[in-house]
């Protein structure tokens, strides 16, 4: 785990994320009133292993929700609008659930919602896949500074930022190996240069 | 990365880097929109010296997924054949707003030169250049060698290299740009190469290359290479002196029946690969082009995924497009620079 400066602060705890992530599943079972059509799509990187989480504990809540049949990915590198102006990437996979977008309730699960453009570019993505009957969007953190008029429907912590501080989300499989080192941390040091999952 | 230009200057992890992105860009064919809007408002020219159908439509299919506008121009009955430069060409392409050049020529080393020159800000697409190089090409045929031997092993492809994969390259390797393409990347990917040729197709240098050379195809297919591709045999080669006549071609060095029969037994389920256009009867039979082995037809969709990557890392890049070009004298042209593409 990285060392705390004064200059960087937890937000957030292995065991708060744990608790978010749950209650985050109970409210999309209650939105949805059950799990019938219902798919996870987490959006590269972070989005993905938070959106598998989410369809642990679905399936723990329902267990008619099929977590490995209904959870998959939606990678978004190349509707992104700021191409060209950052190196280009490599697409992470898409993998969509066997049974298609179309008709389904889509939730698109990403690490932390900032200016709005990632989940615009994940829109579009998923419209060149099908026509979902609904789109829901649930994220770990809601930094605040939309850039776009985008909402999340289910938010794992609310978290005031300017605009200069930098929020980092790590995840067992992503970032750390061990899941006690999973956190989510803000620095005040400067802006985010490259991305560091913000969204 | 500014251009593609060869294999041999390519690096493993650009190599990987675009093999990868393929793997992503082979799955919008699948899609019920088979369409990305990543390259929208950019215009790459395909500037084809030299016919060739499959490349050029291929070039233009990638570009057009990813939602570039395309324009074709042949040098055939162009202001070429006016007597137009290759500088006074491109320069006018660019005036019309190309961002990438995708050029075939006749000349070896005519991409590297364009894209030394300074005479255009493009990115530049080498699509075959004389007997030098086609490096999408070879990026395609690995894409396929990759994907044939990871669903053999049951593993993803993403993200590794050939190691100890062999791979035969067998046919005119003195003329062909495929077989240099991809000797220099298979090598730098880390497979294993060995050329399988008649002596007088093969080039004197050939003992500098990183490569085992045989005579033999039935020796070297004894050995069990994981991938064998076919070069095809041109047409105005047969009258040649390098081999006497198509028959004894097909007889020592064409993957025939029992060639393929045998082999299959020995290794399994192998990879034959072919860039196309087959000349069935020649360097491979009928019954061998059209056996599940043959991934002739992967290796078409694999070249529209492979060139779409190409375009999209070479064109969604951050370059800032004059410092690239720092070795090569400023070009009088300071007006057109400004704004990043």
């Amino acid at each position: 785990m990285a060392a705390e400066s004064p200059l960087t602060s937890t937000v957030m705890t292995g065991a708060d994320i744990d608790r978010a992530l749950t209650r985050i599943a109970h409210e999309v079972v209650e939105a949805h009133r059950g799990v019938d059509d219902l798919i996870l799509l987490g959006i590269p990187r972070r989005g993905v292993p938070l959106a598998r989480r989410l369809g642990e504990r679905l399936s723990r809540i329902d267990p008619q929700f099929d977590a490995e049949a209904c959870v998959g990915s939606l990678d978004i590198t190349m509707y992104r609008d700021d191409l060209g102006s950052r190196a280009a990437r490599v697409p992470e996979p898409t993998r969509v659930p066997d049974r298609g977008v179309d008709d389904a309730v889509v939730v698109l699960v990403d690490d932390v919602l900032y200016s709005g453009r990632t989940v615009r570019a994940g829109l579009d993505a998923l419209s060149d896949l099908g026509r979902p009957r609904a789109v829901r969007l649930a994220v770990l953190v809601d930094r605040g500074h939309r850039e776009l008029p985008v909402r999340a429907d289910h938010v794992g912590k609310n978290l005031p930022t300017s605009r200069g501080e930098r929020v980092t989300v790590r995840l067992a499989d992503v970032d750390v190996t061990d899941v006690e080192d999973e956190a989510v941390v803000i620095d005040r040091g400067g802006p985010s240069q490259a991305g560091g999952g913000e969204a | 990365m500014r251009h593609l230009l060869s294999t041999a200057e390519l690096g493993a992890a650009d190599a990987l880097r675009i093999l990868d992105t393929a793997e992503e860009m082979s799955a919008v064919s699948g899609r019920q929109v088979k369409k990305l809007p990543t390259l929208r408002g950019r215009t790459v020219v395909n500037l084809f010296y030299e016919d060739s159908t499959r490349t050029r439509i291929s070039f233009e299919a990638a570009a057009k997924r990813l939602s570039a506008d395309v324009m074709n121009f042949a040098a055939k009955g162009s202001s070429v054949s006016k007597g137009e430069s290759l500088k006074d060409t491109v320069q006018t392409l660019e005036a019309i707003g190309a961002d990438a050049v995708v050029m075939r020529h006749w000349a070896s080393g005519a991409a590297a030169r364009l894209a030394a020159s300074g005479w255009t800000d493009c990115a530049v697409v080498n699509a075959g250049d004389g007997t030098h190089e086609h490096p999408t090409q070879a990026l395609l045929d690995a894409l396929t060698v990759r994907r044939s031997v990871a669903e053999r092993d049951g593993r993803d492809p993403r993200g590794t290299d050939l190691t100890g994969v062999d791979v035969l390259i067998v046919g005119d390797i003195l003329h062909s740009r495929v077989a240099r393409s991809n000797v220099w990347l298979l090598h730098t990917l880390g497979a294993t190469v060995g050329l399988v040729a008649p002596p007088t197709l093969l080039p004197h240098t050939v003992e500098t290359w990183p490569v085992r050379v045989h005579y033999d195809l039935d020796e070297a297919l004894a050995a069990g290479p994981d991938a064998v591709m076919m070069l095809r045999v041109q047409a105005e080669r047969m009258g040649g002196s390098y081999f006497p006549s198509a028959a004894e071609y097909a007889r020592r060095w064409g993957l025939t029946d029992e060639r393929l029969a045998d082999y299959v037994r020995r290794v399994g389920s192998p990879a034959i690969l072919h860039p196309g256009p087959m000349n069935r009867g020649v360097e491979i039979s009928s019954a061998a082009a059209d056996s599940p082995h043959t991934r002739a037809l992967d290796q078409v969709s694999h070249g529209v995924a492979v060139r779409m990557a190409v375009l999209h890392l070479l064109l969604s890049g951050d370059h800032d497009r004059r410092t690239d070009r720092a070795p090569h004298p400023a070009p009088d042209r300071a007006s057109t620079d400004g704004s990043p593409r």
